[in-house]
């Protein structure tokens, strides 16, 4: 009973956020919005027992990438967005697309193997911990993977600086 | 479910209440007499000039942005150390690859003068 009551309150509170996210008018407040909703997702990473990734979803993204959308939203100079409804006018195209994620969100659930427990069950991480059990499978089974991950950490440096340089020169 | 994190859930229930609270308490008790000067935005004592908002440099972006990217390097570095003993020069040398790569994009950024501020 209580997990469920924490899984329905952890759900309840990112879908109300995330709408919070999407209707505010002013786009500083929808960023405020979604480092609240950023930490309700690491809660629901730490109650699924992924303490690391609960861990990276306050540092990366709550640390992070929050930072740089709040900058972004700085850059954009948004003194025109305050008055029109632009980020919602194109809601049929949005409604598609949320179908079509709805739906397939839908078929992967139903491909769900209830009560299936592989290499990693709850009792292995907590004996290991999370961290190391994900070191584990990282840098042994998933070494390509992670070194793509550099790969594209790399295009991310150059286009930040490809796009950004060339903006300044002009 | 995680019962080693219930400290933390009662911290952080005690952390909201007690900001809500203070809030709610100030805004029951205190004297409320506004006018317009007292309403205005403090600028260090000055009359406020121009609009808040302005347009931010570029420059901004870029530090943001080589933040995320080298915030990211480092998260993929805490599982590295802990399995480090288990794995050994095997994910020293992987390790090594993943950060001469990312190297690569540090050496760019300071010759296209990324970290120059100007």
């Amino acid at each position: 009973m209580l997990p469920k009551l924490f899984f329905g309150y952890f759900a309840f509170a990112i879908i109300v956020l995330s709408l919070l996210v999407i209707t505010r008018r002013n786009p500083v407040h929808s960023v405020m919005w979604m480092l609240l909703l950023f930490f309700q997702i690491a809660s629901m990473y730490l109650f699924l027992n992924a303490e690391f990734i609960a861990a990276i979803q306050v540092i990366v993204y709550a640390g992070a990438i929050l930072v740089l959308f709040l900058f972004v939203v700085l850059l954009l100079n948004l003194r025109e967005e305050l008055l029109t409804n632009r980020f919602i006018s194109a809601w049929p195209v949005g409604l598609v697309f949320a179908g079509a994620i709805f739906a397939g969100a839908v078929s992967a659930v139903a491909a769900f193997v209830p009560n299936f427990s592989g290499q990693y069950t709850v009792d292995v991480i907590n004996r290991e911990t999370h961290t190391k059990a994900l070191g584990q499978a990282l840098y042994t089974d998933f070494l390509f993977p992670f070194e793509i991950a550099s790969l594209i950490l790399l295009i991310a440096i150059i286009g930040a600086i490809v796009l950004a340089k060339k903006r300044m020169r002009s | 479910m995680p019962t080693a994190y219930l400290p933390v859930l009662i911290f952080l229930m005690v952390a909201t209440a007690f900001g809500i609270g203070a809030l709610v308490i100030g805004e029951l008790f205190r004297i409320k007499r506004p006018y317009r000067d007292k309403l205005m935005p403090y600028e260090s004592g000055n009359a406020p000039v121009g609009e808040p908002r302005i347009r931010f440099s570029v420059k901004f972006y870029i530090i943001a942005m080589l933040f995320v990217v080298f915030d990211v390097e480092a998260v993929f570095l805490y599982p590295w150390a802990l399995v480090f003993d288990r794995i050994g020069l095997y994910a020293f040398v992987e390790m090594i690859i993943f950060i001469i790569i990312l190297l690569v994009g540090y050496i760019y950024a300071w010759k296209k003068e990324a970290f120059v501020w100007d």
